[in-house]
C-alpha cells in the first residue's frame, strides 16, 4: 500500500490514518455509514399515512387461511409466484386492481415475491373453482398442459395439524394482529367449520371472518393441508371491494 | 518444534467454560427434543444434542493431545499462524460449493422438465431453490469468507489469530448452522423470507457464531504488529458489522413456542418488504461484495506480485461503497406499494453505486499494471482477473436494471436471475476459486498446485457455462417481459401467461446445460485441490526437491 511517508507534505489523505490505526474508530465509522440509509428509508414507513392506512374490508386471516398461508411458505411458493400487482396497464388487465399496502398489513412475513415463473397470485381468489385448484395442486399438467409447476399430491393426503395453528394464531396476536378473544378461543372449531359447510359452526366462522369462503375445499372428509391452502388461495385479493375503495382518501 | 514445558498440564478456564456451555446446551435441546411439536424439529433438537456432545468430546481429546503451554504467538521471531480451522473452512467451501452448484443445476432442470420435481415434498423446486441459494451464498461463500478473512487478517497483521478454541467454534459452529438450515428447508422448516429462510433457532445460533467471529477478528486486529490496518480488513470488518445489523433487523421474530420450529416475523406487509430488501440487497452488497472485495485486495496483488494500484482510490471507494449500498434495497420494490419516494431513493443510490463499484474494479484490474503477461501463463491469476471483470459487468448491469423504466420490464423475469448469476458465478465464484487455488498450496505447504492444466479446464468449462447461462437468461427474461406487456391491434393482451411459460423452455434447457458445465468445472477443481493436498511430490521439504509434477 502506497502510504505517504513521514517527510511528505501533509495532505488530506493523512487524515485517514486514524481509521487505519484504530480499530474502534474504524468500527464506529463503518457503523455510522451503514446505519444512515436504512434509517432514512425504513423509519418513515411506520408513520406515513400511505403505508399504514386502514382500508375497508381488511381483516386478519381466518385460522384455516392462516394455516394455508403457512403451507404456502413451507412449500416455497414465493420462489415462483408474486403477490403484488403493479400499477401498469398490462398487469391491471391481467391480474386485477393494483395491490395496496393495506392488503398485506396482516402478512407476517410479506409475500410480494420477486419472480414470476408462474403468474401473480395477489388476486387469484375466486378466479378458479375449488375443484380446479385441488386438481391443479395435485397434478398441475392435468388442467394446464404447458405448466411447469411441481405437483403437490401429498397435500390432500395430509391431515392439517390444528395444534400448530392454535399456537400460531396466539403468536400473531402477541405481535399485534387484532384477533379477538372470541377468535382465539374458537381456532380449532373455526378450522373444522370453515372446511365443512354442514358444520354447526359454519355461520359463526363466516361472521367472525367476513367474506371467508366456507366450503369443503378438497372434497375429503378430513381437514387436510389442501383444504387450508385452497382456502388461502381463494381469499387472496378478495377482501377489499375496489368498487367502494376511495383511492384519494389517503392523499394529503 | 520443542516446547518449553512449565509444570503440569491443567484444563484451562476457556476449555472448562466451553465444555460446560455445551453440557448445558445438550440438556436444553434434550428437553426440547422430548416435547417438540414436529418430528422435523425433534430431529434438529437431536442434532443439537449430538453436536454438543461431540464438541465436549473434542474439547477433551484436544486437551489430552495438546502440550501444557498454549500455542506460542511466535516461533523464531516469525508469527505462529493458526491455520487448522482455516484448513477445515476451505475443505468445507469446496464441499458446499460442489453441492450447492449441483442442487442449483437440478433446480434448473426442474424448470425445463417439471417431471424432475418427482412431486415429493423434499424434492420440489420450492424447497430446493432456497437450499441452492443458501448453499452457494452462505455455505460456499460463507466458508470462503471465513477462511480467507481469518487467513488474511493474520498475514496482514503479522499476528496469530486471537483466541484458542474460538476460531474452531466459529468454523464448526457456522457449518453446523448450515446443516440445520439446509436440512430444515428440505423438511419444510422456513420462515418464508427470501435469502433469510432459516427459522428462529438457527438464526439465534448464527448470531452467537457471528459475534464470536467479530470478536476474534477485532481482537486479532488489535494485536497486530503492522502499524496500519490493511484495506482488505476494512472490507471484512464492514461486512461482519453490517451483516450482523441486517441479520438482526430482518429476522426479528417471535417463536410460537420454544417447542415449535415456527415463528412469526414482527414486521408485516410494506414494512417487512422494506426490511427484507434492505437485508436482501445488502447481503449482496456486504456478504457477496465487500467480503469478496477483501479477497480481491489480498489475493490479486499477492498472485500478481504487484502492489495495489491506488491507495487513495481504495479509501474513496471503500467509504462510498458501504455508504451507498445500504440505500439501494428499494430497487427490488419498484412500482409496488412501497411509497414512490423510497423507490426513487433506491434507484438514485443504485445508479450512484456504479461509481464506487467500478472504483473497486479499476483498483483490482490496474493492480496488474506491468504484469499483464502473467495472464497468459497463470490460469489462477486469469480466474481472479476475470472475476473482477465480471464484477464490473454486473455492477454496470445492476444500476441499469434499477432504473424504474427498465425495471418495469426486467422485474419478475429471468433477466434478474441472469444478472444475479453473472455476479454470483462470474464474480463471487471465480474470485473464490482463485483464492482457493492459492490457499490450498499455502495451507498444506505445497510448492504449487497439482495441475495448472486442470485449472485451465476448469476456467474454460465454467466460462462457457456462464456465457450460456447468462445469455439464455437475457433472452428469456427480456422476451417474457415483452410478451407480458404485448397487445394485439384490437387492444387485448396478446399472450396468456402460460404461453409465455411455454416460450421459456428452450432457454431453460440452455441455462441448465450451462449450469452443468459450471458444476463439471467445480468437480475438476475439487479433484485438483485434493491431489494437491495428498501429493507428496509437491511438499516443500528442502531445497533440492523433485521437479514439479504439474504441466
Amino acid at each position: 500500500m502506497a502510504d505517504t511517508s513521514a517527510n511528505a507534505p501533509k495532505s488530506v489523505w493523512d487524515k485517514h490514518k486514524i481509521f487505519e490505526t484504530n480499530v474502534i474508530v474504524l468500527i464506529l465509522g463503518c457503523l455510522v455509514m451503514v446505519a444512515i440509509g436504512g434509517l432514512v428509508e425504513i423509519a418513515p414507513l411506520f408513520y406515513l399515512k400511505s403505508t399504514i392506512e386502514k382500508v375497508e374490508g381488511m381483516r386478519p386471516y381466518s385460522p384455516l387461511e392462516l394455516a394455508g398461508r403457512r403451507i404456502y411458505l413451507r412449500e416455497g411458493c414465493y420462489n415462483c409466484h408474486s403477490q403484488m400487482v403493479r400499477p401498469l396497464r398490462d398487469e391491471v388487465e391481467r391480474y386485477g386492481a393494483y395491490s395496496l399496502a393495506a392488503e398485506s398489513m396482516y402478512d407476517h412475513p410479506f409475500q410480494w415475491g420477486s419472480k414470476r415463473t408462474g403468474p401473480d397470485l395477489a388476486r387469484v381468489g375466486g378466479k378458479y373453482s375449488d375443484e380446479w385448484q385441488r386438481a391443479h395442486l395435485a397434478a398441475p399438467r392435468s388442467v394446464v398442459p404447458q405448466s411447469i409447476m411441481p405437483g403437490y399430491p401429498f397435500l390432500e393426503q395430509t391431515e392439517l395439524n390444528i395444534d400448530n395453528v392454535i399456537l400460531e394464531v396466539k403468536a400473531q396476536r402477541m405481535i399485534g394482529v387484532p384477533y379477538t378473544d372470541e377468535q382465539i378461543a374458537n381456532v380449532a372449531a373455526d378450522i373444522k367449520a370453515q372446511a365443512n359447510p354442514d358444520d354447526k359452526g359454519a355461520d359463526a366462522v363466516a361472521k367472525r371472518y367476513p367474506k371467508a369462503a366456507v366450503r369443503n375445499f378438497d372434497g375429503k372428509d378430513k381437514v387436510t393441508e389442501a383444504d387450508a391452502l385452497i382456502a388461502y388461495l381463494q381469499m387472496l385479493g378478495t377482501l377489499v371491494d375496489f368498487k367502494l375503495y376511495d383511492e384519494k382518501a389517503n392523499r394529503r | 518444534m520443542a516446547q518449553p514445558l512449565t509444570g503440569r498440564k491443567t484444563l484451562k478456564a476457556n476449555e472448562m467454560a466451553l465444555a460446560g456451555f455445551f453440557a448445558v446446551f445438550a440438556l436444553l435441546w434434550l428437553f426440547i427434543a422430548s416435547k417438540a411439536t414436529e418430528a422435523a424439529y425433534a430431529f434438529h433438537a437431536w442434532l443439537f444434542v449430538l453436536g454438543s456432545v461431540v464438541s465436549i468430546v473434542a474439547i477433551f481429546k484436544r486437551y489430552s493431545a495438546r502440550p501444557a503451554d498454549p500455542a506460542p504467538q511466535e516461533i523464531d521471531g516469525m508469527p505462529n499462524y493458526n491455520l487448522g480451522p482455516i484448513k477445515v473452512a476451505v475443505i468445507m467451501s469446496v464441499f458446499w460449493g460442489v453441492a450447492g452448484f449441483l442442487v442449483g443445476d437440478i433446480a434448473a432442470w426442474q424448470l425445463a422438465f417439471p417431471a424432475v420435481n418427482l412431486d415429493l415434498p423434499w424434492t420440489n423446486f420450492g424447497r430446493l431453490r432456497p437450499l441452492h441459494t443458501s448453499a452457494v451464498i452462505f455455505a460456499f461463500g460463507g466458508n470462503v469468507l471465513l477462511a480467507t478473512s481469518l487467513y488474511v487478517v493474520q498475514r496482514t497483521c503479522r499476528a496469530r489469530l486471537a483466541g484458542d478454541l474460538s476460531p474452531w467454534f466459529i468454523i464448526l459452529g457456522y457449518n453446523f448452522f448450515i446443516l440445520i438450515a439446509g436440512t430444515g428447508y428440505l423438511l419444510g422448516i422456513t420462515q418464508g423470507k427470501e435469502y433469510a429462510e432459516p427459522e428462529w433457532y438457527s438464526d439465534l445460533w448464527l448470531t452467537v457464531v457471528w459475534v464470536v467471529y467479530l470478536l476474534v477478528f477485532v481482537a486479532t486486529l488489535m494485536k497486530r504488529k503492522e502499524p496500519h490496518i490493511y484495506v482488505a480488513n476494512w472490507f471484512t470488518l464492514s461486512m461482519i458489522l453490517t451483516i450482523a445489523m441486517l441479520h438482526l433487523g430482518n429476522n426479528l421474530t417471535l417463536p410460537v413456542s420454544i417447542f415449535s420450529p415456527r415463528s412469526v416475523i414482527v414486521w408485516s406487509g410494506v414494512q417487512d418488504a422494506m426490511f427484507q430488501w434492505w437485508y436482501g440487497h445488502n447481503a449482496v452488497g456486504f456478504f457477496l461484495t465487500a467480503g469478496f472485495l477483501a479477497i480481491m485486495y489480498y489475493f490479486v496483488p499477492k498472485r500478481a506480485n504487484r502492489p495495489v494500484y491506488s491507495y487513495r482510490l481504495s479509501i474513496i471507494h471503500f467509504w462510498a461503497l458501504i455508504f451507498l449500498y445500504i440505500w439501494a434495497g428499494p430497487h427490488h420494490l419498484h412500482y409496488t406499494a412501497l411509497p414512490d419516494w423510497a423507490q426513487t431513493l433506491g434507484m438514485t443510490f443504485s445508479v450512484m453505486l456504479w461509481m464506487p463499484s467500478w472504483g473497486g474494479m479499476i483498483n483490482g484490474l490496474m493492480t496488474l499494471a506491468g504484469a499483464w503477461d502473467k495472464l497468459r501463463t497463470d490460469p489462477v491469476l486469469r480466474m481472479l482477473v476475470v472475476s473482477v471483470a465480471f464484477y464490473g459487468m454486473s455492477t454496470f448491469e445492476g444500476p441499469l436494471m434499477s432504473i424504474k423504466a427498465v425495471n418495469s420490464l426486467s422485474h419478475y423475469t429471468d433477466w434478474t436471475v441472469g444478472h444475479v448469476h453473472s455476479g454470483a458465478l462470474g464474480w463471487v465464484g471465480y474470485v473464490s476459486f482463485g483464492a482457493l487455488y492459492c490457499l490450498f498450496p499455502w495451507l498444506w505447504n505445497k510448492r504449487e498446485l497439482y495441475s495448472l492444466r486442470l485449472v485451465n479446464w476448469h476456467f474454460w468449462l465454467s466460462t462457457i457455462g456462464i456465457v450460456l447461462y447468462v445469455s439464455a437468461m437475457w433472452v428469456s427474461g427480456i422476451m417474457q417481459g415483452l410478451m407480458w406487456r404485448a397487445y394485439t391491434s384490437l387492444g387485448y393482451l396478446e399472450y396468456s401467461f402460460v404461453e409465455t411459460v411455454e416460450a421459456m423452455h428452450p432457454y431453460y434447457v440452455i441455462r441448465a446445460t450451462g449450469g452443468l458445465l459450471f458444476v463439471l468445472g467445480s468437480l475438476i477443481m475439487a479433484y485438483n485441490l485434493w491431489k494437491t493436498v495428498t501429493s507428496d511430490a509437491l511438499a516443500i521439504r528442502q531445497a533440492g526437491a523433485a521437479a514439479p509434477a504439474a504441466a
